[in-house]
């Protein structure tokens, strides 16, 4: 176990250390001690190592990541796992605004609350929230699943694409263009699989599927309402 | 007796005829290209020259350097250009992939640089720009680390000339499977691309997502941020504070691939007056230089291009001109331009993608009427043009570099101009606003 202290070691050298690492390492196992909410906390890997922040970190943790599973074992600030690629991240705590924003690929977790914003345009990411998220979240979505134990906040999904929506709870209200879809077996499988990667104890068949009613996606007059 | 017909000047034939449009469509217009309307631009202005008081070089024979470096703030790698001249970000699926290729062949045989555009980095444009900057947009399409990491500068797109506080619109006619791909959505609907960047909302947010691309990258590479221009002071000052190596100022002759006409013609500020405002926010921080000033918007000589740098620039940039170099809106075309509807000069429908020169399309047929490597040369033309004459200029008013160009070499036709550029009305020493 490779072990860095935040508290006397400057972010530049932990991340140049965590990019240095290539798919061969032997050095694979890491923890970063002391985050005390710095930003950009593991950013930018590309190997298949594992990174454990013992504490809360700051803005866009574990951004734009490949490969590599980074947990934190507090909450994470904005923008955690943004634009992530491939890989896993799990948040033991919560996670703020924007999480899993733009990611393309891999998985984040998030074993507390989402603020809003989470899945804002993304492309590819799934995303598992055991507790809730907040307003406007997936907006602009475009592709990759978000999972939701809890409830969801006003505007889900506005102005969606192809990305796939799973809410447990309530839904305060759906956002535009956004509605609930038939949960086929193929739903509930690709579900299942989701909560089981996660480690998320709960049942496909409690949960509604949303997706995107794709009205809005060639521009039209009498839509014009709908842009807002 | 009647009277003789008498037109108004409020309701002009263009007026009336867009009012009849929208009341046929129910469509706001949407085109490509920055504002048309006259504004007060770089032509109000004239440089001095030498006299008396002011030494000239010789024109052939005294040197005049025109290299630029550009992220010396606090990038490992600064780009060093050898002209003060990039190519503007455009992207792949606004333009062919032959014009992508001819802009890259055009500046890397100058020296300069290229810019992706929102829709990410091709490898063909990354192969044929020997300097190219990688766009950073609030839609992230194709936003890639390792693409981060091949660019040679990183441009965090918050605004643009034609539609300061606008998103991007790429329709769905323009959208073929591999633009769909390299934008994760399906093929043929309109793309919107969101105004607003979807994981950072004000300045002190942005100063930490500089931090972020910086560690993704080592701190190796430029960090430019563009802005539209607005308010140029708080702009350039806030993204100079958040710590951009660079400063990329658009004003609102710049072009977009397709926005409401409302929208590029009433929202933004002239080019000439974004200028001063953003260099005097530089001087009081004591970064003029230090943090580079990019200046883009309507630059179509080598006059602009000196009366740019003279009034504080480190660089310019260029789209529409550099269209225009690869045979935008040639005349040559000009039968299909009528079939369309229009007459070459005033073709601006580029988000419909049939444009007849093959620049602003993905149609295969149409696109692969453009050699890029002979538009490469039509380009690289051009920009040797820009610069020989900004270095004419420069030489007259006694410069050795063209970034040694200063406003004292320039007065202002118009009061107009002379107000926005800082510099007297022309024979007097009356400077607008000032004492």
């Amino acid at each position: 176990m490779e072990t860095v202290d935040l508290a006397t070691t400057p972010l530049r050298d932990l991340n140049a250390a965590l990019q240095a690492q290539t798919r061969e390492t032997n050095r694979t196992a890491w923890e970063v001690l002391n985050p005390r909410g710095v930003h950009a906390i593991a950013v930018g890997l590309d190997a298949p190592i594992q990174v454990t922040v013992r504490g809360s970190t700051g803005y866009y943790c574990g951004g734009m990541n490949k490969q590599a599973e980074i947990t934190v074992t507090g909450s994470a600030g904005p923008g955690v796992a943004e634009n992530m690629m491939s890989g896993t991240v799990v948040i033991e705590g919560d996670a703020s605004q924007y999480a899993g924003a733009t990611g393309q690929g891999g998985l984040l977790v998030i074993k507390g609350n989402a603020a809003s914003r989470c899945g804002i345009s993304m492309k590819g990411i799934d995303i598992v929230v055991f507790g809730n998220i907040g307003p406007m979240s997936a907006f602009m979505a475009q592709a990759g699943r978000l999972v939701v134990l809890g409830d969801a906040g006003e505007a889900l999904g506005d102005s969606l694409y192809e990305a796939r929506l799973y809410v447990r709870g309530s839904v305060k209200s759906l956002g535009a263009d956004c509605v609930e879809k038939e949960m086929r077996p193929e739903h509930l499988a690709e579900l299942s699989d989701l909560l089981s990667r996660a480690g998320a104890d709960a049942r496909p068949e409690d949960f509604r599927r949303y997706g995107s009613a794709r009205t809005l996606y060639n521009f039209k007059p009498d839509n014009a309402g709908a842009y807002g | 007796m009647t009277t003789p017909p008498r037109f108004s000047a409020t309701f002009t034939p263009d007026v009336n005829a867009e009012i009849r449009r929208a009341a046929d469509t129910g469509l706001y217009d949407i085109r490509g290209g920055g504002a048309k309307r006259r504004v007060p631009h770089f032509d109000d202005l004239l440089f001095l020259g030498a006299s008396i008081s002011r030494y000239p070089l010789e024109g052939y024979r005294e040197r005049c350097g025109t290299d630029v470096t550009l992220g010396t703030r606090h990038a490992k790698t600064p780009i060093q250009l050898d002209i003060p001249i990039t190519i503007a970000g455009m992207s792949f699926g606004s333009l062919s992939a032959q014009a992508k290729e001819a802009l890259g062949r055009g500046a890397s045989a100058m020296g300069t640089s290229t810019t992706t555009g929102d829709g990410g980095m091709t490898d063909e444009e990354r192969a044929h720009s020997t300097k190219l900057v990688y766009q950073l947009l609030p839609s992230r399409y194709g936003m890639n680390p390792d693409d981060l990491r091949r660019a040679d500068a990183i441009e965090i797109v918050v605004g643009q000339g034609a539609k300061p506080g606008g998103g991007g619109m790429l329709l769905g006619q323009k959208i073929t499977d591999r633009v769909a791909e390299m934008r994760t959505l399906p093929k043929g609907i309109d793309q919107r691309s969101a105004c607003r960047h979807p994981d950072w909302t004000g300045p002190d947010d942005m100063e930490i997502k500089i931090l972020e691309l910086r560690e993704i990258t080592g701190w190796e590479k430029p960090i430019y941020v563009k802005v539209g221009g607005a308010r140029p002071y708080y702009d350039t000052a806030l993204a100079a504070k958040a710590g951009a190596d660079v400063v990329v100022l658009d004003g609102m002759q710049g072009g977009t691939a397709a926005t409401q006409d409302v929208f590029i013609e009433h929202v933004g500020l002239p080019t000439l007056a974004c200028i001063r405002p953003a260099v005097q926010a530089l001087q009081d921080l004591g970064l003029h230089r230090e943090v580079q000033l990019v200046v883009s918007g309507g630059i179509r000589t080598g006059a602009d291009v000196a009366k740019a740098l003279a009034l504080g620039a480190d660089a310019v940039s260029i789209g529409t001109a550099a269209l225009v170099a690869l045979g935008d809106n040639d005349p040559r075309w000009e039968e299909e331009y009528r079939k369309l509807g229009t007459t070459a000069g005033a073709y601006d429908d580029w988000h419909e993608g049939r444009d007849p020169a093959g620049i602003t399309t993905q149609d295969p047929d149409l696109a692969a009427r453009l050699d890029p490597v002979a538009a490469g040369r039509r380009l690289k033309n051009y920009l040797s043009v820009l610069t020989l004459e900004a270095q004419t200029i420069a030489r007259a008013c006694g410069k050795s570099h063209v970034l040694n160009l200063e406003p004292e070499d320039l007065c202002a036709l118009t009061v107009e101009a002379a107000a926005m550029a800082g510099v007297p009305l022309a024979g007097t020493d009356w400077v607008p606003g000032k004492r």
